[in-house]
């Protein structure tokens, strides 16, 4: 695709300053006052703030597989709609991304759509049964260059194939996200373990079963010397157990989902799977504990943990309704709504833990760098003054289970540029077309 | 009343009054003609997605004591998938012209579903869904109650000071459930007695005290004890080590039974389990009110459908959960 | 504003007038069922019921009783929920003459009801109607055989029926209509 040169007019950096940007041939050009730029299309950027390209870790393309549900293309769009310059796709597809076909397969549709960099999420084990090790070397040598993996979905739980997956890894840098979930405790759970819960008559997913995990994976990590990622943090226990392993110099990182920022379980009492997602949404100590989490460091970044599905697998019961939620296109909204606004982070941070951090802790290349003059021209806008009752047209994926419609939401992503060129303008998903 | 979906969304006044028309449509059911025309030309469904005869036999009685058509749609084992059977047969039951469907669900929380989807515009009562509430089961507990302590000077009372104590698997017990918050609301004092594993991790919101030890609630002399049925997956499931131990801890004994004060109510909302739970002693004496609640439930089901279905309708644009 | 068209000693006079008829008509009180309407019908009943053992010693005990008729109405679904009341009947209404009692006459689809209620209970040997106030527009063809008092009025206005059981005072008035 021809890279149309831009000219950012007056737009505020991460850092509060105002500037003009100029982005030419893929990089940022130019960084300055009074820039102009011939031929180059002018993005008004007054009261916008730029920020790096979002990076997101944990997202789910559904294809191959489950293209009712999102594919490549659909999922893209609506990263790009959020702000989003790259996707990390969990390994939990149709295929399992298991094998070196399948990420190399997923990292060529990613680059096909042209929307977001695709970085493939290899699985730990095969078909994520959790009883031999995928060809993690394999993967991580072929032309996805896959570093992280993850049977999210499903927890790791037998301790010595998770050692060996924690070991095996140190020799490519390569990093293990657990979805720490013990499976015993869990056995038919249905929503966060408490008084609720007993209410409801719907069947408990305790805290320890998430801490417990975690605390027996950040010792492991720390006996053979590897890197450890915890999936969506939800619990204040599993922030102190987080703590606690980073105290002592555990190489752990973690993350925590927009939703586990915002919303509390007592939205399970309307029996609206829209609310329905694992891990469950929790009580409202545990969202000041992991906002406090996120502030502090303790949490490393927020990854959305999007999760389609269709109509038909969340309009029914409660029990028989599909886990998660859809959260690319809300996830700055809603990291500015509860953790911006009442000053737990300035934008800064957020260009930290929606974009540097994530990057980072992916050896992802070319993302979630700076904005400086020679980084890739990946970045978005967005407008912190907007505020919008979130409907189905704020989505652009393939499926609409979003737990914030209907809710108003802060701010507004108008244009987000990936590869030098624009993949949304004016708040409007371009045809980009590779 | 829109829906009956839980005991919680009833005030004192309104389960009064459902327990007062109960005791009229009690009187029905001792004349010769115990057919009412109320509900002529309404359609009832039973919707029952899960087994219970004598749930759905009681609802029976009762819509076609109130002159109702009743079609009795038994989904169990179709074979669509169990989220699409609930929408699909919903929006069937509403082509069909239903006025109120009962529904019998193992999923907590399905009739709400119902109630709030769309799909249908009919009345929706709560027949028992999954391990959350059973509220026509509590009303014909309390109305047996009632009855027992009160008599015909039963109409327009409460159940204030009244000490129920709940015995058994709390936890999967949609019947205890329904029956803390209606006791509470009329004014009852609830104890819950249960192996540690069979109570809810976390009950301090609950109206109700709760302990472990059935020989204390027994020698505390409570005015009624409820004992809950032990499911067999129960049994399997590791809450407790085995029957027998079940039995001698838990269970209503001929011992336990004797030490009751003698007008003391023993219930069960059935079947029983005779000799794990309770003893054949205790279900068949004189102060069992087992089959009294059989015979009480088509009334409070008849009054439950009679103030559900009269009165006027809203329609759908101003419906909201009653 | 409300007009009182009946004081206490009119009503008294007229329920006394209504108990003498009622004999008459039935040749003294035996088989005789005064079955009142909820909730000022029943009250009226015990009334004239009481007046009748005073002019009959030997009239029956249990003359007096109750018969509820809202699961027999046929308007349940036009307007709001209504409470039953309790039905009490003293004793078998078989081969009886069974006179209803209501407050005032309307349209007569109470009255509808109440046949229908009452033949759910068995078989009476005749049926008659007394009622406090006939105030017209009738949509059955239903007629009250003792009347306390005749009182034409428009559909608009309404007619307030006070008994001292429930209502602490004996009056009825008539009020509103007029534009």
């Amino acid at each position: 695709m021809v890279s149309q040169p831009f000219l950012i007019r007056g737009v505020s950096l991460p850092d509060g300053s105002r500037a003009d940007l100029v982005l030419d041939d893929g990089v940022i050009a130019e960084i300055g006052s009074g820039l102009s730029a011939a031929g180059a299309a002018v993005v008004d950027a007054d009261g916008l703030i730029a920020l790096p390209g979002l990076v997101d870790l944990h997202t789910h393309l559904r294809e191959p597989g489950y293209e009712q549900s999102e594919t490549v293309l659909t999922g893209t769009r609506a990263a790009a709609a959020g702000g989003f310059t790259a996707v990390f796709a969990m390994a939990n597809t149709s295929p399992v991304a298991d094998t070196a076909g399948v990420v190399e397969q997923e990292l060529a549709l990613g680059e096909a759509a042209g929307y977001a960099t695709v970085q493939p999420i290899g699985a730990v084990t095969i078909g994520l049964k959790g009883e031999r090790l995928a060809e993690l070397g394999a993967m991580a040598r072929s032309r996805a260059q896959v570093r992280v993996f993850s049977d999210d979905g499903f927890c790791v739980f037998d301790p010595l194939l998770m050692r060996r997956a924690l070991e095996y890894v140190k020799a490519f840098d390569g990093v293990i996200a657990q979805h720490a979930q013990e499976p015993r405790l869990t056995v038919g759970a249905q929503m966060n373990e408490g008084a609720l819960s007993g209410e409801l008559g719907l069947t408990g997913w305790p805290a320890v079963a998430e801490e417990a995990i975690i605390a027996r994976d950040v010792l492991l990590a720390e006996h053979v010397g590897s890197r450890l990622h915890i999936c969506h943090v939800s619990t204040a226990g599993s922030v102190e157990v987080i703590r606690w392993a980073k105290a002592r110099g555990i190489a752990v990182t973690a993350e925590v989902t927009p939703h586990h920022l915002l919303l509390t379980e007592d939205l399970a009492a309307s029996y609206d799977a829209r609310f329905k997602v694992n891990p469950p949404l929790r009580s409202r100590e545990d969202v000041e504990a992991v906002r406090a989490a996120l502030a502090d460091g303790t949490i490393d970044i927020v990854a959305t943990d999007h999760a389609p599905h269709p109509i038909e697998a969340k309009e029914v019961e409660w029990d028989a309704a599909a886990n998660g939620m859809v959260g690319l296109e809300s996830a700055l909204s809603v990291v500015h709504a509860s953790v911006v606004e009442d000053g737990l982070l300035d934008w800064s941070d957020v260009a930290r833990v929606l974009s540097s951090a994530p990057a980072r802790i992916g050896r992802l290349r070319g993302q979630g760098q700076e904005l400086a003059v020679g980084s890739p021209a990946e970045l978005t806008l967005y407008d912190p003054a907007a505020s919008r009752e979130f409907g189905t047209g704020d989505l652009a994926g393939r499926s609409v289970n979003s737990p914030y419609l209907g809710r108003t939401l802060p701010g507004r992503v108008m244009a987000t540029f990936h590869n030098g060129y624009a993949t949304v303008l004016d708040g409007r998903v371009e045809e980009v077309g590779a | 009343m829109r829906h009956l979906l839980s005991t919680r969304d009833l005030s004192r006044d309104s389960a009064v009054e459902l327990l007062d028309v109960a005791e009229d449509m009690a009187d029905v059911q001792l004349r010769e003609v115990k057919r009412l025309p109320t509900l002529r030309g309404k359609t009832v469904v039973n919707l029952f997605f899960e087994d219970s005869t004598r749930t759905r036999i009681s609802f029976e009685a009762a819509a076609k004591r109130l002159s109702a058509d009743v079609i009795t749609f038994s989904a169990k084992g179709s074979s669509v998938s169990k989220g699409e059977s609930l929408k699909d047969t919903a929006q069937t039951l509403a082509a069909i012209g239903a006025d109120a469907v009962v529904i019998r669900h193992h999923a907590s929380g399905a009739p709400q579903v119902l109630a709030q989807s769309g799909w249908i515009d009919a009345g929706i009562i709560n027949a028992g869904d999954g391990t959350h509430e059973h509220p026509t089961q509590a009303l014909l507990d309390a109305f047996t109650i009632r009855r027992r302590l009160h008599g015909a000077a039963s109409r327009g009372r409460a159940l204030d000071g009244v000490r129920v104590t709940i015995v058994g698997d709390v936890l999967h017990s949609r019947v205890a459930r329904s029956n803390v918050w209606l006791l509470d609301t009329l004014g009852a004092e609830v104890s819950l007695v249960a192996p540690p594993t069979l109570l809810p991790v976390d009950t301090d919101g609950w109206p109700a005290s709760v302990g472990y030890d059935l020989d204390d609630a027994v020698d505390a002399a409570p005015d009624a004890i409820m004992m809950l049925r032990i499911q067999q997956e129960r049994m399997d499931g590791g809450f407790f080590p085995n029957s027998r131990e079940y039995s001698r801890a838990w269970g209503l004994d001929p011992e336990r039974f004797a030490r009751l004060r003698p007008d003391t109510i023993v219930m069960h909302p059935g079947p029983m389990n005779r000799g794990l739970e309770i003893s054949a002693a205790a279900a068949d004496s004189m102060q069992s009110s087992v089959l009294e609640q059989v015979a009480n439930g088509v009334s409070v089901r008849m009054a439950a459908l009679y103030l559900l279905l009269s009165g006027e309708r809203p329609s759908s644009s101003e419906r909201e959960v009653a | 504003m409300a007009r009182i068209v009946l004081t206490d000693a009119d009503m008294q006079r007229a329920l006394t007038r209504i108990s003498h008829e009622i004999l008459e008509s039935n040749r003294g009180a035996s088989d005789l069922l005064i079955l009142g309407i909820p909730t000022r019908g029943t009250v009226l009943a015990r009334r004239i019921a009481a007046i009748i053992q005073r002019i009959e010693p030997d009239a029956p005990a249990a003359l007096a009783g109750s018969l509820d008729v809202t699961m027999y109405r046929d308007d349940l679904g036009r307007t709001r929920t209504r409470t039953p009341s309790p039905t009490d009947i003293p004793t078998s209404i078989d081969g009886r003459t069974v006179v209803l009692v209501d407050d005032v006459l309307f349209s007569g689809r109470t009255i509808r009801a109440a046949f229908d209620a009452l033949s759910d209970l068995g078989r009476a040997r005749a049926v008659r109607l007394a009622v406090l106030v006939d105030r017209g527009h009738r949509d059955f063809p239903i007629r009250a055989d003792f009347v306390g008092k005749n009182l034409p009025s428009a559909t608009s206005e309404r007619i307030n029926v006070h008994l001292r059981e429930v209502d602490d005072d004996d009056f009825v008035s008539i009020e509103g209509g007029e534009a």
